[in-house]
């Protein structure tokens, strides 16, 4: 492959850990666009570059990989991303009310990122909490037993 | 009743760390299996009769005797614990691995011994972050006390064992599909033969279990066959963890013995509804099962009984349909999922699905006309096994030949009435 790559030594190490648990460079692809994207943000066409050329792989090969998940992002999200479990448990209990409620106060709508940068809305299939349905995660953390009061005030300690 | 799953799990508590685990038995059953040969491992293992608890219902003990063993087998050979929990309305698997991480790594340690692996990898769903701090610690852990690594307990036994997180993505459960994204390739099918026994992770032989099956190994180990197939109420071993969510008094997860009924853990551990909705059918194993009513309370939810009802165990996880819940809406809101997540390798299923989901779609919004349902019900043989390469595409449609089998009249209803007689 041609063209140096352009990670940071930080996004190089991280990746060089996962490579330790493979036997092939490919095998990191989805570990490594992780870490990229967490530093970044989102994956952008050269973010996409910049791994597929530390992992020997060409832009498109590693680019079938990125499309196939749900949160390789490749196009840019808001500072922190809303999750609301939109799978059948969470629907029957009450994830239209919460949908509703988080696009009213948000002024967007699902899929959208909000002007100021600040969330992006996306449906997340079953969170695997079904037991204390509807859920919603923010970024890393997992909320659980949710109503729409209850999203407002956890909406609140995000800026 | 003995609980080998969930002993350790408290409720609002950390897990055990390791010493803690240590002192209420744990890692005795490695120490125990290292004594004993890989092959007498898995005919413990078959003898117990454990049927396969990510869904499929396959005995573990026959993946595993199909696996080449001894010099002549090709190496590295790998285990691959099959974490990525995403059926929808299932999130058993989350309870042991957040509940009793070291459980979850003892076990795959034994089940790797089992087959000879070299590799173990826990393919853990993205979502899991609890699950993810408390594995890669009670991996540490495991390292640095002799049970993975070179030489495991002085025994000549070597394990290497690595989480790794995925990214979201449904076929990744499924067992060709995690082949696939293990090696950085798009979770598509595999054609068998060859199975993943023989050619899986790189070409190498791969045995895939979910991660309750292997939980239950350890006890098996200690405690002998005969003794594991005495937790259960059927001639399928062992206890099950069984959840129950929806609009039920308690909604929850329980360990029972295998083949408890369905009445009783609606009844006796959900509590029935909540007040002021009454029961209409539930899908007893996640969403990729068909639609169970009234009149099969009295079942025993085991791999056997749940196949005669029509429907599956699946994974074991109930989800509750009430009457003030659209069935309709519900079923559509499943075949939004399944649409979603096909992985597009098969025609019937990246091409049919969506099909299904705008035309329930259609009928939810009072669109919709009879002859639809004779469309939808075609789809239900058109996604069967054996016109697809991969098992997701059948459960997609299992809910919806329930649906068609048992609330037929709410969808007349809709095309009738031109609206969703729930919607008001």
């Amino acid at each position: 492959m041609s063209g140096a790559s352009m990670l940071t030594d930080e996004e190089k190490r991280e990746i060089d850990e996962e490579l330790a648990k493979y036997r092939t460079k490919r095998a990191a692809g989805p570990e490594a666009l992780k870490i990229v994207q967490k530093y970044r943000g989102w994956i952008s066409d050269e973010s996409l570059r910049d791994v597929a050329r530390y992992l020997e792989l060409s832009d498109e090969e590693l680019d079938s990989v990125a499309t196939c998940y749900n949160f390789i992002f490749r196009r840019p999200v808001g500072r922190h991303l809303i999750l609301l479990c939109d799978s059948v448990t969470c629907w029957v209990v009450g994830y239209e009310d919460l949908r509703a409620r988080i696009e009213q106060r948000l002024g967007i709508q699902m899929g959208q990122t909000t002007p100021d940068g600040r969330f992006t809305l996306l449906p997340a299939a079953c969170l695997g909490a079904c037991d204390r349905a509807p859920v919603m995660m923010i970024d890393e953390q997992l909320y659980v037993e949710l109503s729409p009061a209850k999203v407002d005030e956890i909406l609140d300690t995000y800026r | 009743m003995e609980k080998p799953l969930t002993q350790n799990i408290r409720p609002d508590r950390e897990p055990l760390d390791i010493r803690e685990y240590e002192q209420a038995g744990g890692y005795q059953a490695l120490r125990q299996a290292l004594q004993m040969s890989p092959l007498k491992i898995q005919e413990m293992v078959t003898d117990a009769y454990i049927r396969g608890r990510g869904g499929a219902g396959f005995p573990t003990g026959k993946k595993w005797s199909a696996v080449p063993m001894g010099d002549k087998a090709r190496r590295p050979k790998f285990f691959a614990i099959n974490a990525d929990e995403m059926e929808p309305g299932t999130f058993k698997d989350r309870l042991l691995m957040e509940g009793d991480p070291n459980l979850v790594v003892e076990s795959a340690i034994i089940a790797s011994y089992a087959i000879e692996a070299d590799v173990a990898y826990i393919f853990l769903r993205w979502a899991y972050k609890l699950a993810a701090q408390r594995l890669t610690k009670a991996i540490a852990q495991a390292y640095e006390k002799g049970y993975l690594g070179w030489n495991i307990l002085g025994s000549s036994y070597s394990l290497e064992m690595y989480l790794h997180t995925s990214a979201g993505r449904y076929m990744c459960g499924e067992e060709n599909g995690l082949l696939n994204a293990m090696e950085g390739k798009r979770p598509i099918p595999r054609t068998r033969p060859p199975h993943a026994v023989m050619v899986g992770i790189w070409g190498k032989p791969t045995a895939v279990n979910n991660v309750e099956t292997i939980a239950c190994v350890p006890y098996i180990v200690s405690h002998g066959s005969a003794a594991f197939k005495a937790l259960s109420h059927t001639e399928e071993g062992g206890t099950k963890l069984y959840g129950v969510s929806g609009r039920v008094k308690r909604p929850g997860i329980w360990e029972l013995p295998l083949g408890t009924t369905l009445g009783e853990i609606f009844h006796d551990y959900a509590g029935g509804m909540r007040d002021g909705y009454q029961f209409r059918g539930l899908l007893p194993g996640g969403a990729s099962t068909s639609f169970l009513v009234e009149k099969h309370f009295d079942a025993r939810m085991d791999f056997g009984s749940m196949d005669k009802t029509g429907s599956r165990l699946g994974t074991g996880t109930i989800i509750v349909l009430d009457d003030k819940t659209c069935p309709v809406g519900m079923v559509l809101n499943l075949e939004q999922f399944f649409a979603r997540e096909s992985c597009g390798w098969c025609t019937p299923c990246r091409e049919g699905l969506p099909w299904l989901r705008d035309m329930l779609d259609a009928i939810e919004r009072g669109a919709g006309i009879l002859e639809d349902l004779e469309i939808l019900q075609e789809h239900t043989w058109l996604l069967q096994l054996g016109h697809t390469f991969c098992a997701l595409a059948p459960g997609a449609v299992m809910p919806l030949d329930g649906a068609l089998k048992y609330f037929r009249e709410d969808f007349e209803n809709h095309i009738r009435q031109h609206r969703c007689p729930y919607r008001h």
